[in-house]
């Protein structure tokens, strides 16, 4: 069993037109950057791992996830976490329940665990906070681990460091990247910031496949 | 996972079952109504009756007036007050308007126009120096200015509605401020550039008003003529006479009026292609009518305050009628105030709106069902959402009169009447509205949530009763209180499918509304008005008392 995650000549099309063409392995604790213009593969890329890619997309090639094939797996069963550039925390529930939400269902100590979850954060004690009232960089930190919570075997990076403003922005993306490589978790970043790409300390891929400089 | 298979197989079924609560009831009744019309003798003996021809002119002329004066001040409302405070209070009160039903509507304006009624008794003695009613046909007038302008003043709140959802999809905003960078006054801009496009989502809807107002039976007994009344109510007092030869009457006579219908909606494509051919002319010419707006901002202002007046002050005094004590003409205000109606008609009074909230609860709660099960059927097999468009209009655009005698013959004939024949055409009415109301707020949820849900190892059922049902509550039970005010407002499917055995607050007050008890009209047509209005503060209030503390769910 090959440990990570690979792409084996992954290609999506849509109609005639080629957006992702990428043959690669990321290894646990690795990160791949994948940069491009916007309008080119990246988001379609994800989609096409986390299952999600619209009808109107084609893919072929395979996608294993620690040797196993993820190709007719629904999304919810694919342990494949993704953070987005907006928190997407839940309104409704309060930052435990959006923690909660992720949570597997049979874990015991659910309150310990979220608590624990709040203080790597280092957000201890905001579990009955409303999401609304946190701030850019507590919203990033409380989605993260949301993200983590699930049990991911892999983690894939929607510019998620985008919308936040220079000094958090440094400051999260640090904290998102340590935490997966303790983890051991196999990470895609989307991005289209060089700064992202150099702290990644990865190899830097087009959505096909050019290998690019991060420098 | 047995389970999870058969729960998806059930929610595949959902939209069928919803087109079916849609299309049957309309299709066997107009079934029903065609084969006792075949009877030999049916047409002739309508064609007898001589009142036909006024009857079917007064259906024609009310309707189609009522629907243009409608669709028009609509129109000058959007073009002429769009941005002001104006506006943003006519936006406010529309809910509330709609949720009125149209018998409690008709009463109030009723008793604000009769001779004895409010007006009257406001401008006199001083202004007109009576000191009796003065003897004048104003309601039930037999040209039908009454019934026109109830009908005209219950729509326009609908059609500004129905605009107010079409309007972000015509991009009007954008377009009206580049015309008027290009020299054009913000009416004309609204009438060249917007209005073509809007006109296109607004069709189904006027047409709508078109077929209801041609055939409205509950606002033509109150507000219309009466000898002959309009072709709608003829048809009713035939189908509920105790001699029931009078049946195959009132079918031929149903589908001549569903021929008026018909031969109405030609006339009116006709009509939009006419004006449509003059807009373009129009801009083609480049008349920027810089003038326009100092016309159309004040007109519109008139005109919709106009009536949004007329309503509140008819409901006003419908309210303060129930609790009069003695009111003589002229005297503007009551003597005094009394409960003495409530109490001595308690009994009946709260059997009526046990019988109306159980109605409109049961139709609110399976219409929702329904709704949220096509929505999410859609959502989760990704259905086209344009084919069901057309059915959704179905109930709306077929009149009541022309299929509801055909189903009361049939449920008499298969013995599945009463209560339960009335909560299916209860539904048929709802669904089409709680599923407008629903389903743009549904469409337009974060398309990212779903999946976002599913990475962290959500399942569609989850992600439906914890995520997305709950973000939705507002919505939700908002297309319930729609539901249950539509249940409350019905009339005559009440009244035929019910063999007039299933005494609703609506029924009640229409039959009323003949004799000169105005205190109990009141008390009844008030409680027709609180029960849809506490459904929509309930609505509004629970997901606010929920969500106190969740900043992100406020409306």
């Amino acid at each position: 069993m090959t440990a990570g995650l690979e792409l084996e000549a992954l290609q999506v099309r849509q109609g005639d037109r080629l957006l992702v063409d990428l043959s690669v392995r990321i290894a646990p604790g690795e990160v791949l950057t994948i940069m491009g213009p916007s309008g080119t593969g990246k988001s379609t890329l994800l989609a096409a791992i986390t299952g999600t890619l619209e009808p109107a997309f084609q893919m072929q090639g395979g996608i294993r996830l620690d040797g196993h094939d993820l190709g007719a797996v629904p999304t919810r069963a694919r342990r494949i976490g993704i953070l987005f550039q907006d928190a997407l925390l839940f309104p409704h529930l309060s930052v435990a329940g959006n923690l909660g939400f992720a949570l597997p269902a049979r874990t015991p100590d659910r309150a310990a665990r979220i608590a624990t979850a709040l203080e790597e954060a280092g957000l201890p004690g905001f579990g009955p906070r409303d999401p609304a009232t946190l701030s850019g960089g507590e919203r990033a930190r409380v989605a993260l681990m949301r993200t983590l919570l699930a049990e991911p075997k892999a983690l894939l990076l929607d510019e998620p460091f985008s919308r936040l403003d220079a000094a958090l922005r440094e400051q999260i993306r640090s904290f998102v990247l340590e935490t997966a490589r303790q983890r051991g978790l196999p990470v895609i970043l989307v991005t289209h910031d060089l700064a992202d790409a150099r702290a990644a300390a990865g190899g830097v891929l087009s959505p096909m496949g050019a290998k690019l400089s991060a420098v | 996972m047995s389970l999870n298979l058969r729960r998806i197989s059930l929610l595949r079924l959902v939209p069928g079952v919803t087109i079916a609560a849609l299309a049957l009831p309309v299709a066997a009744g107009l079934w029903g109504t065609i084969s006792p019309a075949m009877q030999p003798g049916a047409f002739r003996a309508v064609f007898d009756w001589p009142g036909l021809w006024p009857a079917a002119r007064l259906s024609l002329v009310t309707g189609m007036g009522s629907t243009f004066a409608a669709l028009l001040i609509t129109l000058l409302v959007l073009a002429g007050l769009r941005g002001t405070k104006v506006y943003s209070a006519l936006i406010r009160l529309i809910s509330p308007l709609l949720a009125v039903p149209h018998a409690a509507a008709a009463l109030g304006l009723a008793f604000l126009i009769a001779p004895s009624g409010g007006i009257a008794r406001a401008l006199s003695p001083w202004a007109t120096g009576w000191q009796v009613p003065p003897d004048a046909l104003i309601l039930n007038d037999p040209a039908g200015l009454a019934l026109t302008f109830g009908l005209m003043a219950k729509e326009v709140p609908f059609l500004l509605l129905m605009s107010l959802a079409a309007l972000p999809q015509t991009d009007a905003s954008r377009r009206i401020t580049l015309a008027q960078t290009l020299g054009y006054s913000g009416a004309m801009g609204f009438a060249l550039v917007v209005l073509p496009a809007l006109y296109r989502q607004l069709r189904l809807p006027v047409y709508a008003v078109l077929a209801y107002a041609m055939t409205t039976v509950d606002m033509a007994q109150i507000l219309g003529p009466t000898r002959p009344p309009t072709l709608s109510v003829q048809i009713t007092q035939w189908m509920t006479a105790p001699d029931l030869t009078q049946r195959p009457l009132a079918a031929a006579a149903a589908l001549i009026q569903l021929g008026l219908v018909l031969g109405a909606l030609a006339v009116w494509r006709g009509g939009e292609a006419t004006v449509a051919r003059g807009l373009a002319a129009l801009a083609m010419a480049g008349h920027r009518a810089a003038w326009l707006d100092r016309l159309v901002t004040p007109l519109a202002a008139l005109l919709a305050g106009g009536i949004v007046a007329a309503l509140i002050a008819g409901l006003a005094g419908l309210s303060l009628w129930s609790f009069a004590g003695l009111w003589q003409f002229p005297g503007a205000l009551p003597d005094s105030l009394t409960a003495q109606v409530w109490m001595q008609a308690a009994p009946g009074l709260a059997e009526a709106t046990l019988t109306t909230a159980a109605l409109a609860l049961v139709t609110a709660g399976l219409a929702v069902a329904l709704t949220l099960g096509c929505l999410e059927a859609e959502h989760r097999f990704a259905l086209p959402a344009s084919r069901t468009r057309l059915i959704l209009w179905l109930p709306l655009l077929v009149p009541q009169i022309a299929f509801l005698p055909g189903l009361h013959g049939l449920s008499l004939a298969s013995g599945a009447g009463g209560i339960w024949a009335v909560l299916a055409a209860h539904l048929t009415f709802a669904l089409p509205y709680a599923f407008l109301s629903l389903a743009p707020a549904w469409r337009a949820y974060d398309q990212r949530i779903a999946p976002l849900a599913a990475s962290l190892g959500a399942g569609p059922a989850r992600v439906f009763w914890t995520l997305r049902l709950p973000m939705l509550s507002r919505a939700v039970l908002t297309a319930g209180a729609v539901a249950f005010a539509v249940s409350v407002g019905q009339y005559l499917p009440t009244l035929l499918l019910g063999g007039g055995r299933i005494e609703t607050l609506t029924t009640e007050a229409v039959a009323l509304s003949s004799g000169g008890n105005r205190r109990l009209i009141g008390a009844y047509a008030l409680l027709q008005m609180v029960l849809p209005a506490l459904a929509f503060m309930l609505a509004m209030g629970g997901p606010a008392l929920a969500f106190r503390n969740r900043r992100g769910m406020a409306a």
